[in-house]
């Protein structure tokens, strides 16, 4: 089983950057902030008015009315994103063994508008205003489930969750299935926390988000930066066997996952750890497990958290496993914002599209030059030649710290 | 391929508080339901619960942690600190970069999303809410991989970590992905598990709202009654375990006591119904024999299966054909059991809770009995051991997971030195 390698075939995205993986990366590549004030409720007064939104996004164009009652928005993207994705792999579910077919989310917030709004109807009308889906709508494996019924994945089904690093996971545990047997695995993160309880949960964490000049609020890497802002959204992935890829002449085989790893700070559960040992040993260990040293990989998607502290740290870990080299590095999640546990698919997503086309996405609402001196900070979209490997790091609220080497296929 | 096995165990479920505590109730079959306490329940058609009766301060966590975790974490960390004292695994002595968590929860920090939600709205009126009256660091609350970041912080473990949410088949799940990850070496020791805290009015009300759970409010103790004709839907629960899983090899160099191996574990989605389940088991069954595959084992080689017996006739049926279908006449042999009957459905929790259940009735040879089952249902013909422990020498036991979302997962502990 040794001899099978996992790749990523199709890409489905719902972001703020788009809807579907053209126009995702079409935008991505013209260096546009889709971070803007808050429009789906009256946020005036709420703690966070600053916001990576989905637009454009008609949930009944890919759910039909029977089981938009029976979900939230979160679960909304993720089966738009499959939907396309699967396009986008040119691959029909219904003519494969459901057996040999799984899927594996992350998840970190749930359904959070259903929640609340179930929330408020038992407290404010009783028990008999509860939605009967409530069970099934709320929960962090509502998304996995949905995917698993629409498309008849029946093989070994997963959630994982580790805020935001958790996508990684996902793609790791997708990896391994597929190394052990499973012949497709659909895998990502999609989140939507932008509703008023959501929002005001993350006060305490999405500081940029709070106002000021939407375009600057969220700059990782800058001096000066105060923080991350919030968005919603995510990616789905279509992983397959390579060999089996090649045999059904997928239309596009973007890249392999070839190495993953995952550490945790064990620090504290809120403050950062004081140094960046094990942050720094996840990137080093998806580079070896890939096979590949430091020198191969071509592009880093950086977890750009956005606060002083946090962003020296990742500097810190970069130069301890780059060395004196200067790997061009890139937060295009700065024009979305963070995206909770879809941010990491959507760096997984932008990174096999770089390494299919050739080009980096940009960092943009920090200068480069103002950047921490020393890095080479991707602020206009940047070709490269001979782009073989990326490197995509994350680390989630809690000391999570994940890595994936995707290289060329 | 690596060799996984249980070297330590920690419990906290209704009625038993602490690994000893826990077997004996369930080995004595005395349910430990009763009228909810944590909150009013009169307007609820379901008003009884399993509740833990559980003291953090008596548990060692400190006031400072109890106001910060979530009724779940507490759990979660005090049955952690009995699994890792009961396997005398030092991590400071060890190579903590090799220990890793991973921990399954199906609802996470529910009762203080809910709680918070209702002071911040006013009780419920306000859509948007004064954030001015949430408590600090409610983001924790928000992400249930705030527990698993609690364990990796508390031990000092720098490996993987992450929480496992699949629902009611969390708590096989997360000891599924400690197993692989330890086969795979990523990691040479995981401490694992499962924790869920859902006694709260929202979960209460959902439950109700999809008549899932027992409405026998008149005799708690007899409310829930796995595979037995008079059942009315399942009984919710709380809880945790948590088990600590190491190499094989890791084990016995540091001459740990060894409970059981890990010899097979597999997971089936239904692609049917976010609730329903079909009666013919076909996935559960599909799950189950892949585990026995992997496990090297024929059908007869199980020597007790700790059911998922929720007490809904959609399961029992479903799971009694499940048995059948995997295991053939053996399934009529082999004794089962459902300690739901005893300490309810703690969602994602029950999973890992059942799986310590299988590790003690190896180690001790005792089958804990369906209690309640007094009336079997006809339809459900197989030998759940109603009312009376009994002795048995298993070496080899599976335990079943079924949940919403349509996963069945299915995992296989046997006896040490049992295999090859």
């Amino acid at each position: 089983m040794s001899d099978r390698r996992a790749v990523i075939t199709g890409i489905g995205v719902v972001a703020p950057t788009g809807i579907g993986v053209a126009e995702h990366w079409e935008e991505s590549l013209t260096g546009r902030s889709r971070i803007g004030p808050v429009t789906s409720f009256d946020a005036t007064g709420a703690p966070i008015g600053l916001a990576g939104e989905v637009t454009g996004f008609d949930e009944r164009e890919f759910v039909d009315s029977r089981l938009l009652v029976q979900t939230d928005r979160w679960t909304w993207f993720a089966l738009a994103a499959t939907e396309l994705a699967l396009a986008d792999a040119a691959l029909d579910p219904a003519r494969e063994d459901p057996f040999d077919l799984s899927v594996v989310t992350a998840g970190a917030s749930g359904g959070n508008a259903f929640g609340q709004r179930e929330i408020q109807a038992l407290w404010s009308k009783g028990p008999r205003a509860v939605s009967a889906y409530q069970s099934i709508g709320w929960f962090y494996a509502a998304s996995s489930g949905q995917l698993s019924i629409k498309h008849q994945l029946k093989g070994a089904c997963g959630v994982v969750v580790a805020d935001a690093a958790g996508a990684i996971d996902a793609l790791a545990e997708a990896a391994r299935l597929i190394r052990r047997g499973t012949e497709v695995v659909v895998t990502g993160g999609t989140e939507a926390p932008l509703s008023p309880y959501a929002l005001a949960c993350q006060a305490g964490e999405a500081t940029a988000g709070r106002g000021g000049d939407p375009a600057t609020a969220y700059r990782p890497f800058a001096p000066g930066a105060g923080g991350h802002v919030p968005g919603e959204g995510g990616a789905m992935l279509i992983v397959e066997d390579r060999n089996s890829a090649l045999g059904r002449c997928a239309p596009t085989v973007y890249a392999e996952i070839a190495g993953t790893a995952s550490t945790h700070d064990a620090h504290h559960v809120s403050d950062p750890a004081p140094g960046h040992r094990q942050y720094a040993r996840a990137m080093r260990e998806a580079i070896s497990r890939a096979g590949l040293g430091p020198e191969d990989v071509g592009v880093v998607f950086a977890d750009g958290a956005g606060d002083p502290v946090r962003d020296a740290q990742e500097v810190a870990a970069l130069r301890e496993v780059f060395g004196g080299r200067r790997v061009p590095v890139t937060v295009p999640k700065t024009m979305t914002g963070r995206l909770c546990s879809g941010g990491a698919a959507l760096d997984v997503a932008w990174a096999a599209l770089s390494l299919a086309g050739g080009v980096i996405p940009p960092t943009v609402g920090t200068d480069g030059t103002a950047a921490v001196e020393g890095l080479d900070l991707v602020t206009e979209a940047r070709a490269v030649d001979g782009l073989s490997a990326a490197l995509v790091v994350a680390r989630g609220s809690g000391g999570f710290n994940s890595a994936a080497v995707l290289t060329a296929a | 391929m690596r060799r996984v096995v249980v070297t330590g165990i920690g419990v906290i479920a209704p009625g038993g508080v602490g690994r000893e505590e826990f077997w004996n109730r369930i080995v004595d079959g005395k349910p430990a339901v009763r009228r909810i306490t944590a909150f009013d329940p009169s307007p609820f058609r379901s008003q009884i619960a399993a509740e833990v009766d559980f003291d953090p301060a008596a548990r060692g966590l400190t006031p400072r942690e109890v106001r910060r975790m979530d009724r779940f974490t507490q759990l979660a960390v005090a049955c952690a600190d009995e699994a890792l004292a009961d396997s005398g695994l030092d991590l400071g002595a060890a190579d903590p970069e090799r220990a890793g968590v991973s921990l399954g929860s199906a609802v996470g920090a529910t009762i203080t999303l809910e709680e918070e939600y209702v002071v911040a709205s006013d009780r419920g009126r306000d859509w948007e809410v004064d954030h001015r009256h949430l408590k600090p660091f409610l983001y924790q609350a928000l992400v249930p991989s705030s527990a698993a970041a609690e364990l990796a912080v508390r031990y000092g473990a720098h490996g993987p970590a992450a929480v496992v949410s699949t629902g009611c088949t969390s708590g096989i799940d997360a000891i599924g992905r400690a197993y692989r990850l330890v086969q795979d070496g990523e990691a040479d020791m995981m401490i694992t598990g499962a924790s869920d805290a859902p006694i709260s009015p929202i979960t209460v009300a959902c439950f109700d709202a999809i008549r899932a759970t027992s409405p026998g409010n008149g005799e708690p103790e007899a409310a829930s009654r796995p595979f037995d004709a008079g059942r009315k839907g399942f009984v919710l629960g709380e809880g945790a375990a948590v088990l600590v899983v190491e190499e094989l090899e890791h084990a016995r160099r540091r001459g740990a006591r060894v409970y059981c191996e890990i010899t097979g574990y597999a997971a089936r989605a239904n692609g049917f119904h976010m609730t329903g389940l079909r009666p013919d088991g076909h996935e559960l069954g599909e799950a189950i024999g892949d585990a026995l595959g992997q496990a090297a084992l024929n059908p007869e080689d199980i020597g007790y299966i700790s059911a998922h017996g929720s007490g809904t006739r959609q399961n029992d049926l479903h799971e009694t054909s499940a048995y059948k279908r995997s295991l053939g006449d053996h399934a009529r042999r082999v004794p089962i059991s459902s300690i739901k009957s005893v300490i309810g459905h703690s969602l994602g929790a029950i999973g890992s809770i059942e799986m310590a259940a299988c590790a003690l009735v190896l180690q001790r040879g005792v089958v804990p009995p369906t209690a309640n089952l007094t009336v079997p249902d006809p339809e459900c013909d197989l030998d759940y051991t109603p009312l009376v422990a009994r002795e048995v020498s298993a070496r080899h036991a599976l335990s079943a997971g079924s949940g919403f979302g349509g996963f069945q997962s299915a995992m296989i502990f046997s006896e040490p030195g049992a295999v090859r």
